[in-house]
């Protein structure tokens, strides 16, 4: 990785600047600088637009008590739902990612490759319409036996018979953003260095000990960052949940009735919205951008800290 | 503890494709064995079927017998796995662990074939197998950093440092300098010839400068047209094939006569 | 060959030769050989169990699967664990549950495309569905249709130009920004500060929610045009760029690193300048690679529904002017449809037109995937790879 270096000291010690690489160099500075005026604008806007409703005095947000009164029913709902998708997604997706990438046969592995990529680009509104009319009714039986029988459990509550809940919903995230982490940790899965893996094999391993010495660990940045990108996706999901959820106050219940999340909120909200209505919403699309910096940044630490013992040779 | 290794009518397949024909020697234990030969005559190829890590590749097969100590790898009671515990083999290029430290990469092996490790047998085991190495003066200050972070040669050490940690009876070497400097190639010769006293080690090489140095045998591997399968032409000592070859083949090989 | 005796003796004596078991503090374990057919069996065994479970016992099929597979596994440690050794029987387990995970994804998604297909074909390649827009259709036609007094009326034709507008305004933003900032970062930018702000502002972007960049495309045209004229094409199609700029960027960028640097040192040590190396050797290396990764950020902005919800409003008839009112798309198209059908009573023409959208959206993407391919294939570098 030091190669690039030598290329910049060649290109700064060569005495004529031909007009070529002025321009190209140019023009790819210019975009790179323009992506950080765009992210700007992004926060400028969006702030500009939300100051009304975060000043606004309490009475006038929707609900009566205030902005946050207000967004944190919502905030509650996004990370569950997203959380719930990650944690059902991520071992699902790496397991698919094995398969394909070192247990198929190498034909099928590549079309099932192929059609996961395919997957991955699915529209979330086709997801929210399928999870709508043809997974949700098939989860009401399962809802009810859960609250039967692990009712004690304060997520698997009264359940809901036409299973438009916040579970549903989470499950629906989970198969949308498997393609993505899938698609992302195949990738890096193949790039594994066949010597590495040969080493493995050489020293007596079998399979599995094969991937979990050198697969893995090559691939582990590869796969938190596909990770955080579905975690991210389920974050911001807006159709899918607009759809599945039958939106409601707060509630503990995950099987029934309640819940909503910040996206589909303003979804289903900001057709008919105007003057604080909107800005609250505008409001609540900013605190929805905080959340997944935040996320962002703490995969990147997660990725930067194993840095160290991730160099190429 | 080193083992003989007789090889048996091996012919060796990827698909349809004959890539290796009618292999038979043997190979005596805690001597060094060369191989030479052109690319592609199949050499580096037979190499893997002595730890059968050629079955990597998706449709490689063998027919015939590699029996060591009278054991047939290719037997029904035997797994890969286990074969390669005992056959210990060196890459072309040195590929030790990215993600691992030093010390770590000395012991995978022995962790994947250990159900426990004490920590003093870990301790232990290290600094035997980078001593065997001839790697242990220059890295025992910096156990716990990534292995990455060695020069070429001192990778190929540490290679041979794992491969040795976990004591198999034999080590296969497949052109284990040709990715190395001079001084490096020079130091893991060194080390070839030390452990030629505890391993029986066969080691693939381009260079026929290298087989004269190192090997107490050489074997020339050689194919008559591209699309035919290799062959093993001539088998002898070392000695033997560099001055005094019975095939014709050899001796252009040897003189650098050859295509 | 003189040095070779020369070389200071090797600490000989310290390497005391003896097998790996008899080191003080180790337990090996061994593998003994086995094969695959008692997993078989078992597998075979735990179907006949999830039969049982689902048919006999009435439970559900989720939990049924759940509950055999559960067995499946602790029977497969078990009898690997006595045929092969415990190694043996992790790794049977492991095979099992990547297994699982692959036949737990294809379920779902399987039933998805199938649900498109068979619910959307039906309208989806109807000449009037595709030439005809919703502009004053209403719930009457749709409850005539429902008792056969009337044709079948009202299509995506709108929504399907308008689609191609706005994804067409946004792949022409993205994608040469993209694109050269992914040149920057890899070919000059290097390691320096700016690069890496940028890496890091790009990951940044990724994570923007897609409803957020509506709501910044809302909130530019806001102050640009007022809130009642906000709405229109272009908003959408800068919404869009902003979700497709930082892909192109990842995408672009993996690609750019993965040629390698022998290549670029070639070219350089040829006297070639660095922006001819960059065009003609980097981006044909790189190309396959860089149109797949492109084609995959149209194909995912295609189908995006929320920021064009916001940003470019509802349409019922033609809109071709990106620059002035709200158009429509397929995607918002079949939204709508689905969950605001025309006729609350007759809900059923609704649905089909909405499945119909989706399906033709479905086929856009993979068509697009398919036509990423073929160009990658064409531009592939001729390598045995």
């Amino acid at each position: 990785m030091n190669a690039p270096a030598t290329r910049r000291a060649r290109s700064s010690s060569t005495a004529v600047r031909r007009p070529g690489d002025i321009l190209f160099n140019g023009a790819s500075l210019g975009s790179a600088v323009l992506i950080l005026l765009i992210l700007a604008g992004v926060a400028f806007f969006l702030v500009m637009e939300a100051v009304p409703a975060l000043t606004a005095p309490a009475e006038e947000i929707s609900g009566g008590e205030g902005f946050f009164a207000y967004v944190w029913p919502l905030v509650f709902g996004t990370v569950v739902a997203s959380v719930i998708a990650m944690l059902l997604g991520t071992p699902v997706a790496i397991g698919i990612a094995l398969f394909v990438s070192h247990y198929a046969p190498r034909r099928l592995g590549n079309g099932i490759g192929f059609v996961i990529d395919l997957l991955a680009a699915v529209p979330s509104v086709v997801f929210g319409m399928w999870g709508m009319a043809v997974f949700a009714p098939r989860l009401g039986p399962l809802y009810e036996w859960l609250s039967q029988n692990l009712g004690w459990i304060p997520i698997f509550g009264d359940a809901s018979a036409t299973g438009r809940t916040l579970m549903t919903a989470s499950i629906v995230l989970a198969v949308m953003i498997l393609p993505i982490i899938t698609s992302v940790s195949r990738e890096v899965f193949l790039q594994t260095p066949r010597l590495h893996e040969e080493a493995a094999l050489a020293l007596g391993a079998t399979k599995w000990e094969m991937i979990r010495t050198a697969v893995l660990p090559f691939g582990m940045p590869g796969v938190i960052g596909g990770t955080m990108l579905g975690l991210g996706r389920a974050l911001g999901e807006t159709m899918a949940v607009a759809i599945i959820l039958a939106p409601g106050v707060f509630s503990w219940n995950f099987i029934g009735a309640g819940n909503a999340t910040i996206p589909a909120e303003i979804a289903l909200n900001f057709p008919e919205a105007a003057g604080l209505r909107l800005s609250e919403l505008i409001a609540a699309g900013l605190v929805l951008f905080v959340i997944t910096l935040a996320v962002n940044l703490f995969a990147r630490w997660i990725v930067d800290r194993r840095a160290e013992f991730s160099g190429a040779n | 503890m080193s083992k003989r290794i007789d090889v048996k009518d091996l012919d060796i397949y990827y698909g349809d494709f004959h890539a290796v024909k009618g292999v038979s020697m043997t190979i005596e234990p805690r001597s060094v064995t060369a191989f030479i030969g052109p690319s592609g005559c199949g050499k580096s190829t037979f190499l893997r079927t002595l730890n059968r890590m050629h079955e990597v590749i998706p449709g490689a097969r063998v027919e015939g017998e590699v029996l060591i100590d009278g054991q047939n790898l290719y037997g029904k009671g035997v797994d890969p796995v286990d074969v390669r515990r005992q056959v210990g083999m060196v890459f072309q290029r040195p590929n030790p662990f990215p993600t691992m430290s030093i010390k770590e990469n000395v012991l995978a092996g022995v962790r994947l074939n250990a159900r426990r490790i004490s920590s003093s047998a870990a301790d232990e085991l290290t600094e035997r197998a980078l001593r065997g190495a001839n790697l242990w003066n220059e890295v025992k200050d910096r156990l716990d950093k990534p292995g990455s972070g060695l020069s070429g040669g001192q990778q190929q050490r540490l290679c041979i440092a794992r491969a040795i940690a976990i004591q198999p009876e034999v080590i296969l070497m497949d052109e284990p300098c040709s990715a190395l400097d001079p001084i490096s190639t020079l130091a893991i010769e060194d080390l070839i010839n030390d452990l030629k006293s505890d391993y029986t080690v066969v080691i693939v090489t381009h260079n026929m400068q290298q087989a004269a140095r190192v090997s107490d045998k050489t074997g020339f591997f050689n194919l008559k047209a591209t699309g035919q399968p290799g062959q093993l032409v001539e088998f002898d000592t070392t000695q033997t094939i560099f001055n005094n070859p019975s095939q014709k083949a050899t001796e252009d090989y040897i003189s650098g006569r050859f295509g | 060959m003189s040095i070779q005796t020369q070389t200071p003796q090797t600490p000989q004596g310290d390497v005391q030769r003896s097998r790996l078991e008899d080191v003080e503090g180790v337990v090996l374990s061994r593998v003994r050989p086995t094969t695959g057919r008692p997993a078989l069996l078992l597998a075979l065994g735990a179907l006949v169990l999830a039969v049982v479970l689902r048919l006999g016992l009435d439970m559900h099929v989720a939990l049924a699967l759940v509950l055999s597979f559960v067995g499946y596994l602790g029977a497969v440690y078990a009898v690997y664990r006595h045929l092969g050794g415990p190694r043996v029987a992790v790794d049977q387990v492991l095979r099992a549950l990547v297994y699982f995970a692959f036949v737990c994804a294809i379920v779902p998604l399987a039933s998805l495309l199938w649900t498109v297909v068979a619910q959307g074909a039906g309208r989806a390649f109807d000449p009037s569905f595709l030439n005809q827009t919703m502009n004053g259709v209403t719930g009457l036609h749709d409850q005539d249709y429902a008792e056969g007094v009337g044709p079948f009326v009202g299509g995506a034709y709108h929504a399907i130009v308008g689609t191609l507008i706005i994804t067409g305004l946004a792949t022409l933003i993205s994608v040469p920004i993209g694109l050269f900032t992914a040149i920057y970062l890899v070919e000059y930018g290097g390691r320096n500060p700016l690069s890496r702000w940028i890496r890091f502002f790009v990951d940044v972007m990724t994570g923007i929610p897609s409803i957020v960049a509506g709501l910044f495309a809302f909130a530019l045209f806001v102050q640009l045009f007022g809130p009642r004229d906000a709405k229109m094409g272009i908003a959408g199609a800068i919404a869009l760029s902003v979700l497709m700029i930082p892909t192109v960027v990842r995408n672009s960028e993996e690609m750019l690193r993965i040629v390698p640097n022998e290549l670029r040192e070639a070219s350089l040590a040829l006297g070639v300048p660095q922006w001819r190396t960059i065009a003609k050797v980097v981006l044909p290396t790189a190309a396959s690679g860089l149109a797949s990764g492109i084609t995959l950020a149209i194909a995912r902005v295609i189908g995006e529904t929320a920021p064009l919800l916001v940003a470019i409003g509802y349409a019922r008839g033609l809109s071709l002017n990106a620059f002035e009112g709200p158009m429509n798309t397929l995607a918002v198209y079949a939204y709508y449809m689905f969950t605001k059908p025309l006729s609350p009573a007759v809900r059923e023409p609704s649905l089909e037109r909405a499945w119909a959208a989706a399906l033709l959206l479905v086929l856009i993407v993979v068509a697009l995937n398919l036509l990423a391919r073929l160009i990658a294939k064409m531009f592939a570098p001729k390598t045995g790879r």
